[in-house]
């Protein structure tokens, strides 16, 4: 049972996959939450009815399936002769995917910072970008990180999708090994334990932040 | 000088100010009383522009609040306003609560600012607690810290709404004390309160407003004692 094809070169073969898994993720969770943060803060702040295009094509992006936005959006791209590589493609697709997530998530947070604090900041003088900066985003903070850790985990895995644009991930560097070594079983397995070895870190760093703040509580 | 011309406010349908004028002068203490929704804390709020008024003036020194070309923010330097819920920052240290505005507001160094606040916190008896987070504070000493944070600012004035109503009753005395404290030191304050020793004891002017209106004002020895309006009659004849 523990024999296997499986040769260190393979293993390295994943790791690149990997390496591309934790590209794709990095890229889309650090465009997607900056502009998340903007649309968090305009959700939280403007007249609902002022921004409500914006909740819509937001909407639109927490609606339709990853998968049919990848498609779609390399297609349009070829259309409109673009010429985006698909790696770009699909760091753009899953960084608007995930700011569509994480401007709720911000919004949450700001909302729950509660109101009587910010009159307080803002009856010593403070403006409305100092309030915000020392005062609302720290709390917040607070608020959003088990939710923002959630989504970025979630990214992780749902960023295998863009396997379809020809991407060579982590997932389908294992489909590759599986068709060549007929050992579907095994190598899954190895594939779910390095996506789990990539996860593990950030989870725990969230865990470790959240205790830590406790503590001041 | 605080000066109230004429204010009113509504919230929506609602007129919570129906006209009040009320003049405050340098060193004064007078302390607003009435039943809820009477308008107080409205009042309180509008003083340093948190609320937008409908018609009427308010100038602090003669800098009218509401006017568009006035900066708030600078405004407000001078005013402090101490809340009825506790509203301390709870990501910050009691010493970097107090010292956050100085330092980002009146642009102070951290040595400066910290000193500032030490003889702040230390006033108000809480020397001890500089590095505590507000969570670990009881009620009364986070009330007792945001006076200090308001004090940081070296104030003209101090607005206190209703400080000590969200108190348990044996920690309501400490938060008192440290208003006559202030009291003592010449600060001008209007204290929105349900204390009525307090209001007796440490005020120059009692101010008693019913249903958005200034009913009556006078001094505490002749409020108490013979209450004009009939609703103040009332009142006091409830709360004693």
């Amino acid at each position: 049972m523990f024999d296997t094809a499986m040769t260190l070169n393979d293993l390295l073969f994943l790791m690149k996959g990997a390496g591309m898994t934790l590209a794709v993720t990095f890229f889309a969770v650090i465009g997607g939450t900056a502009l998340g943060l903007l649309f968090g803060v305009i959700r939280a702040q403007l007249n609902p009815w002022a921004v409500l295009p914006l909740t819509f094509v937001l909407d639109v992006f927490r609606s339709v399936p990853l998968l049919i936005q990848l498609v779609l959006a390399n297609a349009f791209q070829s259309i409109a002769g673009l010429q985006l590589p698909p790696f770009a493609t699909s760091c753009i697709v899953l960084a608007l995917y995930t700011s569509a997530y994480c401007t709720e998530i911000v919004r949450g947070a700001i909302d729950a910072v509660p109101s009587v604090t910010r009159r307080a900041a803002r009856s010593l003088g403070l403006t409305w970008g100092q309030d915000m900066r020392f005062v609302v985003f720290p709390m917040a903070l607070r608020v959003a990180l088990p939710s923002w850790i959630g989504l970025t985990l979630g990214v992780m895995k749902d960023s295998a999708l863009v396997l379809w644009l020809g991407l060579i991930e982590l997932l389908r560097s294992g489909q590759i090994l599986v068709t060549r070594l007929q050992e579907p079983m095994f190598i899954l397995l190895v594939v779910g334990a390095i996506y789990f070895l990539m996860s593990f870190p950030i989870a725990r760093l969230g865990g470790q932040l959240e205790k830590r703040w406790r503590e001041n509580d | 000088m605080i000066e109230i011309m004429d204010v009113h406010k509504s919230f929506g349908p609602l007129e919570v100010l129906k006209g009040i004028n009320l003049t405050v002068e340098k060193g004064e203490v007078v302390s607003v009383i009435g039943g809820s929704g009477s308008g107080k804390s409205t009042l309180l709020t509008c003083i340093n522009g948190l609320e937008p008024i409908n018609s009427g003036r308010i100038l602090v020194d003669g800098v009218e609040v509401h006017a568009k070309s006035t900066d708030l923010n600078k405004l407000r330097r001078k005013i402090g306003i101490v809340f009825q819920q506790f509203n301390a920052f709870p990501h910050l240290t009691v010493l970097e609560n107090v010292t956050l505005a100085p330092r980002k507001v009146l642009r102070m160094s951290k040595a400066e600012a910290e000193e500032i606040a030490v003889t702040q916190l230390t006033h108000v008896g809480l020397a001890d607690k500089l590095a505590v987070y507000p969570g670990r504070l009881s009620g009364g000493q986070q009330q007792r810290m945001s006076i200090a944070r308001a004090l940081a600012m070296s104030p003209a004035y101090m607005l206190f709404d209703e400080v000590t109503s969200a108190l348990d009753p044996q920690l309501v005395g400490e938060v008192l004390d440290t208003l006559k404290l202030l009291a003592d030191d010449g600060m001008t304050m209007i204290c929105v309160t349900h204390e009525m020793t307090f209001a007796r004891d440490v005020s120059d002017r009692v101010a008693f407003f019913h249903k958005g209106i200034l009913a009556e004002i006078a001094p505490p020895d002749q409020f108490f004692t013979a209450p004009q309006h009939p609703e103040a009659q009332a009142f006091l004849s409830n709360v004693r």
